[in-house]
């Protein structure tokens, strides 16, 4: 089995230079500094991996290959120009692409092989076929929510989980036995074609504000299942690949979780959705305070220190531009700027930093939550734009509240509180949020960013 | 074939020791590129897609193998080029500050 051909050295050498530059492109991601040579690395990795691959003695016919990687190719370039605000639909659509690879390949190397397919071979295989399936159609649903293509809040029915478990063990049953019984070959279909459906059935009960949670574990599957085809394969280059990626993806899902103060199976298993209802219900209209823009222009240029509270709210109204314009001009006045950012703001893990390092705003500047937390009494004006959730002093102090426990910014603890938000309606979660009706928060009302640019309309006005 | 299997256990247990190691210390700042940059390192599938078309046993594998080499191809260009994008935006603020 280990007798290789000649060329067979060149390529495992190959291959070996290629995981070594994988785990450096990684490692080098650990800074801004070094980001881009991670990049380097990665991509040479990557080049002398297929170039070593086409050297395989096994290859008889070129022609699909090189057509299949132009059509690709041709497909990446615009996914990889795609605007920045859309960038948590493209990634969880290309977990969906990576997913749909590894399926297909298992399943075509099931049909080469049965039914001469040894125990262990047809267990790793059931595990990619299963793990790449779920994740293909649930990251085509996260992608179609996100792109809000398909509705963002949680679709749930009664019974729910008892479905999902029952396809969940349908599908494991159905790998035991096939392993068991090689020749069965029926079941096979039976484990793809619920596996997908396992996907979908996975990803729609779950509402736009956990999908940083859900976009990282999917990202976890894709890579677990690269790992089982590389089992498959007896490949370690795809083995190491599969489990670094597998391994990236829990650890962001482990902090996001942890930033939401939940379990994995709570977000999975959508108990959400139903918490909300009832919190939604309690509500009555209480007195806000509400300014125009001008009052706002003149709270922030008396300021000292202004910490600046990004949410999703910013990316929909595309409003980090003029966030921008904002910076720059209370930073010509001398006003310390800083920005608050939550692991869980936005719609992927890390989103707001992209939208306002687009936005030309330092990284410098963009400061981590237990960071900046302890600096919020000193802080003269925390404006909010667009979070919601991620601000609730309610996660601190009412036992009640759905989001009791989970790690939220501190905004009021600061000397005054500006929210921009479209109107009063409670936020994506549905739970109301008391920092609204505090006697130092004043409600700026509109477009995120309408209402900046009249902001920043008024500072310049002021010279 | 016992021997190999146990080989590749072995790889997968180190590979992923040191993805938890390595992931552990990037900054919060990077999750994004981060997500996108593993995502393309993940499209190394393609080497299994390549084989599967190259090797021609069946038209059955050769298809599905040809819309697996898209597919991960794709994921490959793609993510490696928004990595990009995004972490050329990230510049720090001018070392004199008025």
């Amino acid at each position: 089995m280990t007798e290789f051909a000649g060329s067979q050295y060149l390529i495992e050498i190959i291959y070996l230079i290629a995981s070594a530059l994988f785990i450096l492109s990684l490692k080098w991601m650990s800074s801004p500094a070094t980001a881009r040579h991670g990049i380097l690395a990665g991509e040479i990795g990557m080049v002398l991996a297929i170039a070593g691959t086409l050297l395989h003695h096994g290859i008889v016919d070129y022609k699909w290959i090189i057509i299949a990687l132009v059509l690709g190719s041709g497909i990446g370039v615009p996914l990889g120009m795609v605007q920045m605000t859309a960038v948590p639909q493209r990634t969880a659509l290309s977990h969906a692409f990576g997913a749909l690879c590894v399926t297909l390949v298992g399943t075509a190397e099931f049909y080469l092989r049965t039914p001469n397919v040894p125990k262990f071979m047809m267990s790793v295989l059931s595990m990619e076929v299963i793990l790449g399936g779920l994740t293909f159609t649930g990251s085509l649903m996260a992608a179609g929510k996100l792109q809000e293509i398909l509705p963002q809040r949680p679709i749930t029915y009664k019974g729910q989980n008892l479905v999902n478990l029952l396809l969940f063990l349908v599908a494991v049953g159905s790998s035991v036995y096939l392993v068991l019984h090689p020749e069965a070959k029926i079941f096979f279909p039976i484990i793809v074609g619920v596996s997908l459906i396992f996907g979908i059935l996975l990803v729609i009960p779950i509402g736009g504000a956990d999908m940083p949670t859900v976009i990282s574990l999917l990202n976890s599957y894709a890579g677990l299942s690269a790992a089982a085809m590389g089992f498959v394969l007896n490949s370690k280059l795809l083995i190491i690949a599969g489990a670094l990626d597998g391994s990236s993806g829990l650890i962001l899902s482990i902090i996001m979780s942890k930033a939401m103060n939940r379990s994995f199976t709570n977000v999975l298993f959508g108990a959400f959705g139903q918490v909300q209802a009832s919190a939604a219900a309690g509500q009555e209209a209480k007195p806000v305070r509400s300014a125009t823009p001008e009052e706002a222009a003149a709270i922030l240029s008396a300021a000292n220190k202004v910490v600046i509270v990004p949410g999703y709210g910013m990316a929909v109204a595309q409003a980090q531009h003029k966030v921008r314009e904002l910076y720059d001009m209370l930073t010509k006045k001398g006003v310390d700027v800083r920005f608050a950012i939550h692991p869980v703001a936005g719609r992927m893990p890390g989103h707001m930093n992209v939208l306002l390092a687009e936005a030309d705003i330092p990284y410098d500047r963009l400061i981590e939550m237990e960071e900046i937390n302890g600096d919020f009494p000193q802080t003269d004006v925390a404006l909010i734009i667009g979070a919601n959730d991620v601000t609730n002093p309610a996660a601190r102090t009412d036992q009640s509240s759905p989001i009791f426990g989970m790690p939220i910014l501190d905004v009021d603890k600061a000397h005054t509180v500006m929210v921009i938000k479209r109107g009063m309606s409670p936020g994506f979660a549905g739970i109301d949020n008391p920092l609204y009706y505090l006697d130092r928060t004043l409600m700026l009302f509109g477009d995120a960013k309408q209402f900046v640019g009249g902001i920043v309309r008024e500072l310049g006005g002021g010279h | 074939m016992g021997s190999n299997l146990i080989d590749a256990l072995f790889v997968f247990m180190l590979a992923a020791f040191i993805g938890f190691e390595v992931i552990r210390h990037v900054s919060p700042l990077l999750h994004t590129p981060l997500m996108s940059l593993t995502n393309a390192l993940d499209a190394i599938a393609v080497v299994g897609a390549i084989v599967l078309v190259g090797e021609k046993k069946s038209t059955f594998a050769t298809v599905l193998g040809v819309i697996a080499i898209v597919a991960a191809t794709s994921n490959v260009v793609g993510g490696f080029l928004i990595t990009d994008r995004m972490l050329r935006m990230f510049k720090t603020s001018r070392p004199t500050k008025p």
